[in-house]
């Protein structure tokens, strides 16, 4: 044996590159994952990539289906499909991504504080979180809409401050069970207060489900969007999301059927990705829960 | 068990205080009066209005007077429907949302749990793809967009089916019950694939195939009932959705049910009306998350034996 074979040591494998490999394999997570980070650039470069305005009405137009001029075809006012779709998703993914932030935020700094406390003040804060699981959410939601109308801001905060419950109840229960570990007294031991211990030490080693949750928050927040907004309460015309479109297609759908179908096509392939991509983390990130 | 089950009853009623109270204080902050759209009326009727609302009062002496009405099931008079109270405004349409969440309910069991229990028995096979492939369909596809889809469909292109109403044609109950039902369904395949397979490698089934007993009674009597405990806790949340749900549902098919009462008050700010169905809602709600909770307790020898202790 030469010191020549002793140097030839497998590399260690970060828990990271391991998840990611592991994702890798995982042909329907990534046809998500492309589709999203696809349909998330056409969304945000819509307005260089179309060549209509998404207000811009054509009145003697009308309703025309899919042609070469309106790949999409057009609405009743004669506005361009794919234009509105797109603006429509800047709209959509914008409430997903922003409300699901507002959630973490809350979630994590709630669960975080939990954990980490422990104790009666864990106790409290948990019985707390008990008892707003048990509330009709989505109907304050829209009393909500009605009592302060129909702000989009609003709209962000109510469908985050509702979200962040499940993720609380994930961090505290990781946190909880981290805290025990050796490094954890090491740091205490090195002088480092609870802020830098919870925040350089715990979370970060609570990640995993926390990013495999939030994958899967954005698509119930989008669907939240899109139910108000079906309902008449969330984004106003001429503005559009992806379920206001529905709503305006499904009024329409006799007639002109790509009104609704394109839109619904374009939210329900979405929420597939969104899913595909959340299980797909799941599996890779916590082999332990995985399904099978 | 007994201890568990008082102890959650009594956690449920500042629950109901807490949506009462906030409910009340967030509608009496709105802007603009009930009255403030009507044209305008003369002082004296518009003094007798308020009187009859109780909105001359201080909004403290408001609260408790209708806690008071509340303590005996009365919600007060509703504004937008003259000579109408809340109570039977809500009698009206309780039945008919109720008859729509039992069918989408029981369409969801029956589908969801065949589908879970099929795809758990042979694990990434075919047998398995297929119904959790369409689990994630029912799943992903908002009812306010499967609904008029199935209404262009079989109303409209192949007209089997009526396009709305409740009751009043036959065959107008099937298309509501199963676009509410769908995405539930889709829900209860995966919970129940998932339990099933965590029973199903557990020793008491070795057991149970080792005694010799058909493969049929080892999965229906033996692995059900452990696989299908997380189904049963979903049911109360799930409960919940339903009734949101619901308001989708009677809005796109015209059902007059609570929740399109409930969505028709928010839009004509009818302030009493709200309250009392939110009010209505929410209790119905929790009592609900109590019954599943019980339930769930109930079947689920270990949490039985931990609340024993």
């Amino acid at each position: 044996m030469t010191t020549a074979d002793l140097q030839v040591i497998p590399r260690g494998v970060s828990l990271w590159q391991d998840a990611w490999t592991r994702l890798r394999k995982n042909k329907l997570a990534m046809a998500g994952l492309v589709f999203l980070l696809l349909i998330t650039l056409l969304c945000l470069l819509t307005p260089w990539l179309v060549a209509y305005g998404y207000e811009q009405q054509d009145l003697r137009l009308g309703a025309v289906p899919p042609s070469a001029d309106h790949w999409l075809g057009t609405d009743t006012f004669g506005r361009d499909q794919l234009t509105r779709i797109l603006y429509g998703g800047r709209m959509s993914l914008a409430v997903g991504f922003i409300a699901t932030a507002v959630a973490l935020l809350i979630g994590v700094t709630y669960g975080a504080i939990a954990g980490y406390a422990g104790g009666r003040i864990d106790n409290a804060m948990m019985r707390l979180v008990d008892m707003l699981y048990a509330l009709p959410f989505m109907i304050f939601i829209i009393l909500l809409m009605v009592v302060f109308g129909r702000n989009l801001l609003l709209l962000f905060l109510a469908i985050g401050a509702v979200e962040w419950l499940t993720m609380a109840r994930i961090v505290r229960g990781q946190i909880l069970s981290l805290r025990q570990q050796e490094f954890v007294e090491a740091a205490v031991s090195l002088g480092l207060g609870p802020v830098a211990i919870v925040w350089r030490h715990l979370i970060p080693n609570a990640l995993g489900p926390v990013i495999v949750y939030t994958t899967l928050t954005i698509p119930n927040v989008m669907l939240l969007e899109a139910l108000l907004s079906f309902l008449g309460l969330g984004v106003q015309a001429p503005a559009a999301s992806w379920g206001l479109l529905i709503s305006s297609g499904v009024e329409t759908m006799e007639e002109y059927p790509w009104l609704l179908i394109f839109p619904g096509l374009t939210l329900t392939l979405s929420l597939f990705a969104l899913n595909f991509l959340g299980d797909g983390l799941r599996d890779a990130l916590d082999p332990r829960t995985a399904k099978d | 068990m007994w201890r568990f089950t008082v102890l959650r009853v009594l956690q449920a009623i500042p629950v109901i205080l807490t949506v009462i109270t906030l409910t009340f204080f967030l509608i009496r902050a709105a802007p603009g009066g009930p009255f403030s759209s009507e044209k305008a009326v003369s002082p004296q009727v518009q003094a007798a209005l308020e009187a009859r609302y109780r909105l001359d009062q201080p909004i403290l002496q408001q609260y408790f007077s209708y806690l008071a009405d509340l303590a005996h099931g009365d919600l007060g008079p509703t504004f937008r429907y003259p000579g109408r109270t809340v109570d039977e405004l809500i009698l009206d349409g309780l039945p008919i949302t109720a008859e729509l969440g039992f069918y989408a309910l029981m369409i969801a069991l029956v589908l969801g749990v065949t589908a879970g229990v099929v795809a758990s028995l042979k694990p990434n096979t075919l047998q398995d793809y297929v119904p959790m492939g369409a689990a994630m369909v029912g799943i992903c596809m908002p009812s306010f967009l499967l609904g008029p889809l199935l209404v262009l469909v079989f109303g409209i292109w192949l007209q089997w089916l009526p396009v709305s109403g409740w009751g009043s044609t036959p065959g107008d109950k099937l298309l509501p019950s199963i676009t509410l039902g769908a995405m539930y369904a889709g829900y209860i395949a995966r919970l129940s694939r998932a339990g099933m397979l965590e029973v199903l490698s557990q020793d008491y089934l070795r057991t149970a195939r080792a005694k010799g007993l058909p493969e049929y009674v080892v999965i229906l009597k033996h692995a059900l009932r452990g696989g299908l405990l997380p189904v049963v806790s979903y049911l109360g949340p799930a409960f919940a959705y339903l009734l949101s749900g619901s308001f989708v549902v009677e809005t796109i098919f015209q059902i007059p049910g609570l929740g399109r009462f409930y969505i028709q008050a928010a839009f004509n700010r009818d302030y009493t009306m709200i309250l009392g169905t939110t009010v209505f809602l929410a209790t119905l709600i929790v009592v609900f998350n109590l019954l599943s909770d019980i339930a769930a307790t109930w079947l689920n020898p270990r949490l039985r034996y931990q609340y024993k202790q």
